[in-house]
């Protein structure tokens, strides 16, 4: 047989190798990933309905959409429910729960810890049926009930204070994924550190500031990039608690093309509307996290492998 | 500068008690050790002075000022960690600066002295390198920069030397006291390795087991251990420890095990027959013996088991049945396995000690009390 340079034919062999090796892996990415969004964005450029025709229609959902009366408030609502979330409870709370619970006993720390896991393991709708209950407009509702009894008048929480409402039921919820991961990453941080700088002479503050933060700096940075493309993408709670109301005042992207899909209030099912709308969520995550990428340096974040592949 | 003194100093984690009513005093100025194996409640004992474990009960004082309920920052304590916890996010000298930064010392003065101890231990030229690039000499140098920058009373060391490498840690050991010296701070060095608690300090406290042993000049600890441990431990190549029965044959004082006799000095004769037993532990230090191929005086003979040379010497192993015996022998002396040979020691230097492992010296001097 010619075979030819055996070099050659071994590194190819290699690659061979490694390929069958990923194969699982890129299976399941391209049938759960890459999939979803060609087919979602195919189907942006039909006018699909419930009779699921594939017309073309070219660009018209994207003109659509350019009209849509709606879709300034629909962004600014994103934007607020997205960032206000993410700075109020997901970093900020979460980074402060963190640091408290590693700075008491490690039993009590461990049982707040849990405690803030709770809604975590509580099924959404009963986690949003405990809030419509807290913000009932009725005087039966928690925090009515509470000013009736201080001689207050009742408000109506969702219509009054719609952002208000999503931002603190999304975030009450979402603080514990940071709160986990900053505090294994506290937990991380060799202790000489810190005994080092309290020998240095610094204060609680000090120490968490010039120390800590520096050295959960990889973790802070993360939380912060996923957090903002699960928010982006998230609308179980707010669908289940103010359904985007009143009048769209809470309606959130991934909301509103929800509703544009699946909702009866939209009047027809208007599947190929709906998924332009997701394909411009789509490329809006896109951005977002090639935006985060280079803001956060995240290339520097990651090692030389230690071991050759040939 | 300022004197510590520990009273009754106990830290328990849990079940553990990590330090057992420790009693110790470190005058205004003086180097001191801590010595002892690893687990012994050295670093604790540190830790507690440093302010950052509390004690459980005791005293801590310095200059007679009862320090248990102040904060490490306000204890001018310095402290160098074995990790040396140089902070890996700050320049060298940011790590430096710290101290001095949380002090809110004004920018000037930092400069000043970040230089100064700079200059001091000589890594000028590493100021604007980030700790990671360093070897670990140099980070042990920014380390004692960073405990010394704020001018402590007292400089606490939890075993500096032992992530460097053996010649480097010679050079270091003398470089860390010629610095006290200069700045003649009070001192405290804790570490494993009885050379460095020798060769650094001026007195060195012993620990086994969360309790203080011995506590004296190094000579002291060498010449005259209270007990076995500190006589186990202090020495290198280590003492020599057979268990033995004090016996008078024929008149003569001997002391003796199934494998040999060794004939004794009139004088241990009588200490021995005072005490009210007959079991003891001979303790005799590789180089307290000499070596000889005719009997003399109070000799034993033994044969040649293994010979170890070790440059200055040589070690040579004897073996008495179950009992191996070293003996340090110069290096003129040619020693061959096989050989016969007289093992003369001197008897001013045998160490026994009683069945509780106290030093035969030491009960003396407590019936004398």
């Amino acid at each position: 047989m010619s075979s030819g340079d055996p070099k050659r034919t071994g590194r190819a062999k290699g690659y061979l190798q490694a390929f069958l090796f990923l194969l699982p892996g890129l299976i399941l990415i391209l049938l759960f990933f890459l999939a979803p969004v060609i087919i979602t964005a195919v189907m942006g450029f039909t006018n699909m309905d419930y009779r699921f025709q594939w017309n073309f229609i070219g660009l018209g959902n994207f003109f659509r959409m350019a009209d849509d009366f709606l879709i300034p408030k629909i962004l600014i609502n994103t934007l607020v429910y997205t960032f206000g979330t993410l700075a109020i409870f997901n970093v900020t709370f979460g980074l402060i729960l963190a640091l408290l619970t590693t700075s008491i006993s490690e039993r009590v720390g461990l049982f707040f810890r849990a405690l803030w896991l709770l809604p975590r393991f509580t099924p959404p709708v009963v986690y949003a049926a405990i809030w419509l209950w807290i913000l009932s407009p009725t005087r039966n509702g928690l925090l009515n009930g509470l000013r009736v009894a201080m001689g207050l008048r009742p408000i109506a929480w969702i219509s009054q204070f719609p952002w208000g409402v999503i931002i603190i039921t999304n975030g009450i919820i979402g603080a514990s994924m940071g709160m986990l991961i900053f505090t294994s990453a506290i937990k991380a941080i060799p202790r000489d550190y810190l005994w080092a700088a309290r020998v240095d002479g610094a204060s609680w503050f000090q120490e968490v500031r010039h120390i800590v933060l520096p050295l959960i700096r990889w973790p802070l940075m993360f939380i912060t990039a996923y957090q903002t493309l699960s928010l982006l993408t998230s609308y179980e709670y707010i669908l289940l608690i103010t359904q985007g109301g009143p009048f769209h005042a809470s309606e959130v992207w991934s909301l509103y093309a929800y509703n544009k899909a699946f909702s009866a209030y939209a009047g027809t099912y208007e599947f190929g509307y709906a998924a332009a709308l997701a394909t411009v969520l789509v490329l809006i995550g896109t951005v977002a996290s090639i935006a985060y990428w280079k803001i956060f340096r995240f290339r520097e974040m990651m090692a030389q492998p230690r071991i050759e592949v040939s | 500068m300022a004197s510590i003194r520990l009273e009754r100093l106990t830290k328990k984690f849990g079940k553990v008690v990590a330090v057992n009513n420790l009693n110790l005093e470190v005058r205004d100025g003086e180097f001191i050790a801590l010595l002892g194996p690893s687990g012994c409640g050295k670093t604790t004992t540190l830790l507690m002075i440093a302010g950052i474990y509390r004690p459980t009960e005791g005293n801590i004082y310095f200059d007679d000022v009862l320090v248990n309920d102040v904060a490490p920052k306000d204890r001018y304590v310095g402290l160098v960690f074995q990790s040396y916890a140089l902070y890996p996010h700050m320049r060298v000298y940011d790590n430096i600066a710290f101290p001095l930064k949380l002090a809110k010392v004004p920018r000037k003065e930092i400069d000043r002295k970040v230089h100064e101890v700079a200059k001091l231990t000589k890594i000028e030229e590493l100021l604007d390198r980030m700790p990671g690039q360093l070897s670990g000499g140099q980070q042990q140098r920014v380390a004692l920069c960073r405990a010394l920058v704020k001018e402590p009373e007292i400089l606490l060391l939890d075993e500096p030397l032992s992530n460097l490498d053996a010649r480097l840690r010679i050079e270091t050991r003398a470089e860390i006291k010629r610095l006290q010296r200069e700045l003649g701070i009070t001192s405290i060095l804790v570490t494993h390795d009885q050379v460095e608690a020798l060769t650094m300090s001026e007195r060195v406290a012993v620990m086994h087991q969360g309790v203080l042993q011995q506590y004296g000049p190094p000579d002291e600890l060498y010449d005259r251990p209270r007990n076995l441990f500190v006589a186990s431990f202090i020495g290198d190549p280590p003492m020599n420890l057979i268990p033995v029965e004090f016996k008078k044959t024929d008149g003569k004082p001997a002391l003796v095990t199934d494998s040999f006799v060794l004939p004794l000095a009139e004088a241990w004769g009588e200490v021995l027959g005072q005490m009210d037993q007959g079991e003891f532990t001979l303790g005799i230090r590789p180089e307290d013996v000499r070596l000889s191929t005719e009997k003399e005086g109070n000799a034993l003979l033994g044969e040649v088991f293994l010979t170890e040379p070790l440059g200055g010497g040589t070690l040579v192993h004897f073996r008495f049945g179950e009992i191996s015996f070293r003996v340090l022998a110069p290096r003129e002396i040619k020693v061959d396995v096989g050989d016969k040979l007289w093992i003369i020691p001197d008897q001013e230097k045998l160490h026994l000690f009683t069945k509780d492992g106290l030093s035969v010296r030491e009960v003396g001097r407590q019936d004398a009390h």
